[in-house]
């Protein structure tokens, strides 16, 4: 029996969302042990190195501490707002990742193979069929990821809010500051790119830089990608953007009185938004999928493979730039914001306008 | 499929709302008027604009609640009380509601409007765009804009302390 055209493409998308959200989970847990082991190394420390081999089970470890701990509720929280805002912070994050694509389009193999008591996992529907690595194909992919970490500032707000904790409110009110003032230089930094690929889709941006390295936006639009790197690390609250850490002054920032899974799912926001702006870095300035090199094949597997090593690649730099940098103390923090990338971000837009009105760029 | 989200979202939309102006809590209220911008973008993204529905998330629901909900964190705002005449002001509400219902419903009957089925309804970005930037509309949207800017000139004029 073979299920209707609508029925496949629901199954197909039903499949594409349990993969992305258990891999995107297995990679949370897997980047807190990286950058602790890389970032004790770069400090001449060995790192959780006690569970399982070189450590690796140490986010196991975690997971089941943070499971067995009190859920603690402050006695004058707001019950509700504090129950919701990590599952706002997690419910945006995940739904940012479901425009971003993986790779190029992937053709399913035929494996006409398989016993007779086995078919039933391969129908024959799926051979050779031709799918997206990507959740949704909507037409304003990238206006939608920017709409939703505009939605994802209110888990910081809430969280910060409901624990009725001054230091909680100062940090969430810090945090959100910086998330919406680096907003606007994100936003604009994405401006040039849309011009010159004429598209608002990011698998449309991705394919404008095939062809040689130098095609790539991060060459083509230098400034651009200068803001767009600065403003994601802020957007995330990376160092050295990370203000909402500054432990000397805030004690723990919008999170402080949250413990136990509740602090879990917050960390994990932050670390699948970390995941989102690199795979949004690669897919517009680095290429996506394109190996630059005209004659090396990026289709189907070889394509996911190139984009995977780039995102592991800019994951990398994060946690260098973090063994690296001081942080930025809060007035110099709004000031770079404000009064260097986004006036960049700006006369880049007009330059990039004229040259493709004028000189056809 | 179409029809039972655009109900949802609809009847989202209209109880959000509700929450609004009758919750006295002004934090909740802003709240439930996130949700309501959230289900009208929905609407939006419906009847084939996802510019507009984008664009309604980014800047409402967004960029102005947030600025919203900090000035209302910043001075803690408190429950309001009970003011007097407060039953009043509904019935003279809901007779303001029905009578905008009458008008609309009433213009749409006498001017014998057309309903455009959405098919048919072009409002892709690109013809969004164009109709934007054509000779017609180019005027009132730069007027738009250079209002904006003296808006923005203004605030910063009036935010600045006296040297």
């Amino acid at each position: 029996m073979t299920p209707s055209p609508a029925a496949q493409e629901l199954i197909l998308a039903a499949v594409k969302v349990a993969v992305v959200i258990g891999a995107l989970q297995a990679l949370f847990s897997l980047m807190t042990w990286i950058e602790r082991r890389v970032l004790a190394f770069m400090q001449f420390r060995l790192g959780p190195n006690r569970t399982g081999p070189f450590g690796i089970l140490q986010p196991v470890a975690d997971g089941i501490k943070l499971f067995f701990k009190e859920e603690l509720m402050p006695a004058a929280a707001n019950k509700w707002a504090f129950l919701a805002a990590p599952v706002v912070a997690v419910t945006t994050s995940f739904l940012a990742v479901a425009v971003l694509p993986y790779g190029p389009p992937f053709t399913l193999p035929r494996l006409d193979f398989l016993p007779g008591w086995l078919a039933w996992l391969w129908p024959e529907w799926l051979w050779e069929r031709s799918v997206q690595l990507q959740i949704a194909t909507i037409d304003v992919g990238l206006l939608f990821i920017f709409a939703i970490a505009a939605l994802g500032v209110y888990g910081v707000v809430l969280a910060g809010w409901a624990a009725n904790n001054k230091y909680s409110l100062i940090g969430g009110l810090r945090s959100s500051a910086q998330m919406f003032s680096y907003e606007l230089a994100l936003g604009l930094s994405f401006v040039g790119i849309i011009m010159l690929a004429g598209s608002f889709q990011i698998r449309d941006i991705v394919d404008a830089q095939a062809g040689w390295f130098w095609n790539w936006y991060c060459f083509r639009q230098v400034p651009a990608f200068l803001v767009y790197f600065a403003a994601a690390t802020a957007e995330v609250a990376r160092t050295p953007f990370d203000l909402p850490e500054a432990e000397t002054e805030l004690v723990a920032g919008f999170h402080t009185e949250y413990s136990s899974m509740r602090f879990a799912l917050i960390q994990m926001a932050e670390y699948i938004n970390m995941i989102t702006v690199a795979v949004l870095a690669i897919n517009l300035f680095l290429g996506g999928w394109h190996a630059g090199i005209p004659g090396v094949p990026s289709e189907g597997l070889l394509g996911f493979v190139f984009w995977g090593a780039k995102v592991a690649f800019l994951l990398f730099v994060f946690i260098w730039l973090r063994g690296t940098l001081p942080r930025f103390r809060y007035d110099q923090l709004m000031h770079f914001g404000w009064k260097v990338l986004i006036p960049v971000a700006a006369v880049w837009i007009l330059i990039t306008a004229t040259g493709v009105a004028l000189a056809g760029w | 499929m179409d029809a039972i989200l655009f109900y949802a979202s609809a009847a989202l939309a209209v109880v959000s709302a509700l929450v609004v102006i009758g919750q006295r809590n002004p934090i909740y209220s802003a709240f439930a008027l996130i949700v309501t911008l959230c289900s009208l973008s929905v609407i939006f993204g419906l009847l084939g604009s996802p510019f507009i529905a984008a664009l309604q998330v980014i800047v409402y629901a967004g960029a102005i609640m947030v600025l919203f909900l900090f000035v209302l964190m910043l001075l803690n705002v408190k429950r309001e009380a009970d003011a007097p005449g407060r039953g009043g002001r509904a019935l003279g509400g809901i007779a303001m509601a029905l009578v905008t219902l009458l008008v609309v419903q009433g213009g749409t009957v006498l001017l014998r409007f057309q309903l455009v089925p959405v098919a048919e309804f072009d409002a892709s970005t690109q013809k969004m765009a164009r109709v934007l930037f054509s000779a017609h509309f180019l005027y009132v949207f730069e007027a738009t804009s250079i209002l904006i800017l003296a808006a923005l000139v203004g605030a910063v004029a009036l935010a600045r302390k006296e040297p």
